[in-house]
């Protein structure tokens, strides 16, 4: 009885890992892609983003085209939830389930979704490059794979500045029309007022977590600005372990020393709930702080204090990419031209703030700034933007460059100097990896 | 033949089936393309996209267990475990023994203690931030004798408050199966050891604990099994395993490596590693726990 029991117990077993074998050999071999999808025409599907103003837009452009093209209908949705965009997009990539194009690509995760296979070449078609160069300009080369071709088109930007509560900076005795805000001991000087005179609890809260995106919004823009625009990484080799990095971090140290910005997770808005006094964020700011703070805006600190339209800073870049699956690819690249042409972009600005990637955009939406003169300061700062480095392990780079972050600047734990060099050798390493 | 194969009774096999092929394909196949994986260079792809997939035999598990990242993570979920596993037995067990008593408002208790379970992590680890954060009710009650840094941010304290904020969000599950195993304690040994003499202590020691130990053999064996997978907590409580890396655990680093970089043979190989740990303590805990009801 005790044999047969056992007997029956290994056949089951052996039946529960042949069927594992079975399934692990069954990959799956369909998707579209291929030269044949490269020039079909057809209904396509879209993802987009799921905040209220993108929508808005997005409707209204599937609408506008679907008017115009009774066979080639396209279908939109907004990306499906998960912790964050990149994750779902690199499902749905294994999935074979992604859409034909997705208004959401974030650039730092394009090389892993290239690696993967999961997007199509945009040079491959005739007018590709020239299009994105055309559209975008000079900053379309920070958009370019190592291998040379575009996997993205360049989109929309948020590029960032501070914003800041004008109540609150009365409230400590510093103008708030003109804040001295401009250099690192300036910034340092007005925080501490701000902090000193309990007008506010922290002075500026970056959130201090350990996701690998966080560094944009407190390290990346102030190197953007002190270095006049390099990238994290260059030709393979890291650029932050030098004086304006060391510089950068030197700030932001002294700044959660004197316990100027808060190292704990905070759940809300800091600066709507008025924890803080300034907040580092794009133009999408303007329309969400409308009704809930009194806010002015300045460029990013520098050492030594620069001209306003000198002053690089990070882009928060969102893009287009076309994805594999999709079997009707013409009209996927009649979409993308459609849908980032200059009257979609000014239903763009229009709807969401947001400056679309193209060349000189005061100058191309005259009306628009004269009516909405507080965006004209991030249109001009979207000419000098600095987008992430479109490197390999780029997810990999950011997370090594934070995990030293929180540990030397955050929490104290680490030399500053020592834990950047750590971090760029270690990135050296992965950005010269293929 | 037929029985030889099916047993004598096959009609069982077909009502199995349906779970041993639920069983198949939502643990055996993972479970042995995780395996495959951590011993082969592995990334997602695309379908239909062929790139060469060579083995590395125990390659990726070196990777991993020379990152300091990844041992101190091991380190962090083993205090976890220390605190949270001792603390949801004994306090699971005290508290179903009192809610199985006739006392006022046990309905009411009963409820309580199981709400936190069945609440979001989200929803209740907020509520636990506001607790915990420096100019937070504990520190506000505790005025000058409040740690700095504070909870979360101490590399001292954030794995302790983790594992307690853990214990009693699931202590009512656990309540919930100890109130099931009192259900079968013959209420004869607890009036023979009225009639010797024992006092409540002794009912409890002597009767209640030999009573309820195959259901504590079940409650070891979830606490280790859950506790070993921690992941929502530090993502949420602590920012993603901070304050600089203290609260990390296997997990969150499998997540970090195998879903945002792109890197799932060397998050499998921590898998392994983690499946191998848990099998090997759930093991001792349970000859331990039956040598001591021999």
């Amino acid at each position: 009885m005790k044999t047969s029991s056992r007997n029956r117990t290994r056949g089951l077993a052996a039946t529960l890992l042949a069927a594992a074998l079975v399934v692990t050999a069954c990959g799956s071999d369909s998707g579209g892609g291929g030269s044949e999808a490269a020039a079909a025409r057809g209904p396509i599907t879209i993802w987009y983003s799921n905040n209220a103003q993108e929508v808005a837009w997005g409707k209204q452009v599937v609408d506008a085209w679907n008017k115009a093209h009774p066979d080639e209908q396209v279908t939109a949705q907004e990306i499906p939830a998960g912790k964050s965009s990149e994750e779902v997009i690199g499902a749905a990539i294994t999935a074979g389930t992604e859409p034909c194009l997705i208004y959401n690509t974030a650039p730092a995760a394009v090389p892993g979704f290239q690696k993967q296979g999961g997007l199509v070449n945009l040079n491959s078609f005739a007018d590709g490059a020239s299009y994105i160069e055309e559209r975008s300009g000079d900053t379309a080369q920070q958009y370019k794979s190592p291998d040379g071709n575009y996997y993205q088109l360049p989109w929309k930007s948020n590029p960032v500045m501070v914003f800041y509560n004008k109540k609150m900076m009365t409230e400590a005795g510093v103008d708030a029309e003109k804040p001295p805000l401009a250099t690192y001991q300036e910034f340092l000087d007005t925080a501490k007022k701000l902090v000193d005179s309990k007008a506010a609890q922290y002075a500026i809260y970056p959130a201090p977590s350990s996701e690998f995106y966080q560094s944009w919004f407190d390290f990346y823009p102030l190197f953007a600005a002190a270095t006049g625009g390099k990238q994290l990484v260059a030709d393979g080799k890291s650029q932050f372990a030098g004086p304006e990095g060391f510089a950068v971090a030197d700030f932001w140290k002294q700044m959660y020393t004197d316990k100027l910005s808060g190292n704990e997770t905070y759940t809300g808005d800091s600066f709507a709930d008025g924890k803080s006094a300034m907040a580092i964020v794009g133009p999408w700011a303007i329309a969400a702080y409308k009704d809930k703070v009194d806010w002015g805006v300045v460029p990013v600190p520098t050492a030594d204090g620069m001209p306003a339209d000198q002053i690089h800073t990070f882009s928060d870049a969102k893009n287009v990419g076309m994805y594999v699956s999709c079997t009707k690819q013409a009209t996927a690249w009649d979409f993308m031209k459609f849908s980032t042409s200059k009257e979609q972009d000014g239903q763009l600005l229009t709807l969401s703030g947001q400056m679309p990637l193209r060349t000189d955009l005061p100058a191309a939406y005259p009306e628009y700034f004269k009516a909405n003169p507080q965006y004209t300061l991030f249109a001009e700062q979207a000419a000098r933007t600095v987008e992430v480095p479109n490197v390999p392990n780029s997810v990999e780079i950011w997370q090594t460059f934070r995990d030293a972050w929180t540990s030397s600047v955050i929490f104290g734990k680490a030399d500053v100097q020592q834990s950047l060099t750590d971090a760029a050798a270690k990135v050296d390493g992965l950005a010269g990896q293929s | 033949m037929v029985s030889r194969i099916f047993g004598r009774h096959p009609i069982g096999v077909v009502l199995t089936a349906p779970y041993v092929v639920f069983i198949g394909v939502v643990f055996a196949f993972p479970l042995g393309f995780a395996v495959w994986m951590s011993v082969h260079d592995y990334y997602f792809t695309a379908p239909g996209v062929t790139v060469p997939h060579p083995f590395v035999g125990i390659d990726n598990f070196k990777t991993a267990l020379t990152d300091p990242a990844v041992l101190a993570s091991f380190v962090h979920v083993g205090v976890f475990l220390l605190i949270n596993v001792p603390l949801t037995v004994v306090l699971s067990l005290v508290l179903a023994v009192a809610l199985n008593r006739a006392i006022r408002f046990r309905t009411f208790f009963r409820a309580a203690y199981y709400v936190p379970y069945v609440t979001a992590s989200v929803a209740v680890a907020a509520v636990w931030l506001f607790l915990f954060r420096s100019d937070g009710l504990v520190n506000q009650v505790l005025g000058p004798l409040a740690p700095d840094p504070s909870w979360l941010v101490s590399s001292t304290w954030a794995m302790p408050i983790i594992a307690l904020f853990v214990t009693w969000k699931q202590l009512g599950f656990f309540i919930l199966l100890y109130l099931a195993a009192l259900q079968n304690v013959p209420k004869e040994l607890y009036e023979s050891a009225s009639v010797d003499g024992a006092g409540a202590w002794r009912s409890f020691r002597s009767v209640t604990v030999p009573g309820v130990r195959p259901a504590t053999a079940l409650v070891l064996l979830l606490a280790i099994i859950t506790g070993a997978n921690l992941f929502t907590e530090p993502y949420l409580l602590t920012g993603g395993g901070g304050p600089d890396g203290a609260s990390t655990t296997p997990v969150l680093l499998m997540y970090q490596l195998g879903i945002q970089q792109g890197k799932p043979d060397i998050a499998s190989a921590i898998g392994v590693v983690l499946v191998i740990m848990v099998l090997v303590i759930a093991l001792a805990t349970r000859r331990l726990n039956e040598s001591r009801s021999s």
